[in-house]
């Protein structure tokens, strides 16, 4: 414990430094992970060949290990960030993309309908009941995202990125427990603080849902 | 009078069907009339009512709204000036009662003081208090409460015409009774034009001023409702009168318009 003491007194920045560095990596990713899987889950209930073509191709990656995209990547591109923002991304993807697509294929046709023959144009139907409706099941894609992402951007450290895993990787290159356990438990905190924080949101997103 | 809606020689044709949806229709509907449509399901009723929101686009013949070929006007444009109600009733969960009766208001940018004042006319016109339901959500609301919402959401923006396909057909047989009620006193006080869709004979006797009997995406007989229960035009139209127990001290007649 007095080392653990010792590590903070010492390395106390280094330790914020990897919090936020490990959220930042995080956030890009799944940044990322949206701009692609939202458009491409909404295009995907307009043209069934886009849909065919992304299922495939997502749930071929889906089976690989995210360690093992990280491997692939870093011939390709080299270590630090760039990589391990890649895997992370690739790792996001499937989740926002399959739950995008359920939620505007299941739209209530009714409640269309009655937008449609209420006279409003068809960027008035997307934005203002389309996108509101389907934003329940399309957030929930995003927090199964998030959630694996926070955990998994523990290997960035692995090719030089920073983050968590960097406090691991020293507890392991040291034999030093008191390291391993701090990285672990900071990881399982982050994760965990993180899906409750997008559960508030959710909750309040969808009060109406419950009244 | 003059004449709010008219048909001229209108066929529909869904894809892939062996028979025309609506088959040649030709209808004129009177400005303030409430135009009940009656029929078996699948005879053409919804169909007939898409065409003049133009959801649908007939195939053959031309449709007018007061004089004017709705072809001439741009779909939305069209929309925003008729009322439209569906049996799902449609209202949108994610929006307030208020914003739900708002929502054409707001599309045709209207100041907020005069959207104010039509909502709260509006909720007290279906004896919804407004302080009480303005800022609730639709699933807080009955089956019945839901469907008042959804018939003076489509008469926020004062269209000219009003669309209603079924509009009760989900709705318990107590509060179906009240919502017509309610609805002949709407029509009686707006004198709006309405097409009423519905396959409940006893509903079409009471509620039209003028009842139209389709089947088979064709005209049976138009008429009162008077005329069509002494004088019944063929075999189908008696058989449908004596299937369905009209009683007829619910019988809308002889009222004028
Ligand atoms: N979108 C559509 N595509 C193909 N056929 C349709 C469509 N809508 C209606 N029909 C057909 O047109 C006919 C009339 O339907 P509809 O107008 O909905 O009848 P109703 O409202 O009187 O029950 C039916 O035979 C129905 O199957
Ligand atoms: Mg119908």
């Amino acid at each position: 414990m007095t080392r653990l003491g010792e590590y903070f007194a010492t390395h106390w920045m280094d330790y914020i430094w990897n919090i936020l560095r490990h959220l930042e990596i995080s956030a890009i990713s799944v940044a990322f992970a949206m701009i692609i899987a939202i458009p491409l889950g909404i295009l995907s209930t307009r043209c069934h060949i886009v849909e065919k073509i992304s299922v495939k191709f997502w749930g071929m990656l889906r089976i690989i290990p995210s360690v093992a995209i990280l491997i692939v990547c870093i011939p390709i591109i080299g270590t630090g960030i760039v990589p391990a923002v890649v895997a992370l991304t690739i790792l996001a993807i499937p989740p926002i993309l399959i739950n995008t697509t359920q939620a505007f294929k299941q739209l209530p046709e009714s409640i269309v309908e009655a937008a449609v023959g209420m006279g409003m144009n068809p960027r008035e139907v997307f934005f203002q009941i389309k996108v509101p409706l389907a934003f329940p099941i399309v957030f929930t894609g995003i927090r199964t995202a998030i959630v694996e992402v926070v955990a998994s951007a523990t290997l960035a450290a692995y090719i030089g990125a920073g983050g968590l895993g960097e406090i691991i990787l020293t507890g392991l290159g040291l034999m030093r427990n008191d390291l391993l356990w701090l990285g672990g438990i900071t990881v399982a905190v982050v994760s965990l603080g993180t899906g409750y924080l997008l559960n508030c949101i959710y909750k309040q997103a969808t009060k109406y849902q419950r009244v | 009078m003059a004449i709010a809606v008219e048909f001229q020689d209108v066929v529909k044709r869904f894809p892939g069907a062996g028979y025309n949806a609506l088959d040649h229709v030709n209808l004129k509907i009177e400005e303030g009339e409430l135009l009940t449509i009656l029929g078996t399901s699948g005879c053409g009723k919804t169909t007939l009512i898409k065409l003049i929101n133009r959801i649908h686009e007939a195939d053959e013949g031309n449709i007018y709204l007061s004089g004017t070929n709705i072809k001439d006007i741009e779909p939305i444009t069209l929309r925003r000036g008729i009322g439209y109600v569906i049996q799902q009733i449609g209202l949108f969960p994610h929006m307030t009662i208020y914003d739900n009766i708002a929502t054409v208001p707001r599309i045709l940018k209207w100041d907020k003081d005069k959207i104010n004042q039509r909502v709260t006319e509006l909720l007290e016109m279906v004896n919804l208090p407004p302080e009480e339901f303005k800022d609730r959500y639709p699933g807080q609301l009955s089956g019945g409460q839901q469907q008042r919402i959804g018939l003076i959401r489509a008469l926020a923006a004062n269209p000219k015409i009003m669309l209603l396909d079924e509009p009760f057909g989900a709705i318990d047989a107590i509060n179906r009774s009240n919502l017509q009620d309610e609805l002949l006193k709407i029509h009686r006080q707006s004198r709006k034009t309405f097409v009423f869709v519905t396959h409940d004979i006893t509903e079409a006797m009471k509620l039209g001023t003028k009842v139209l009997i389709m089947d088979q995406g064709k005209i049976q007989q138009y008429g009162t409702p008077g005329e069509i229960i002494e004088k019944p035009a063929n075999a189908f139209v008696e058989s449908l009168i004596s299937s369905g127990h009209v009683d007829t001290n619910y019988v809308r007649n002889g009222e004028g318009i």
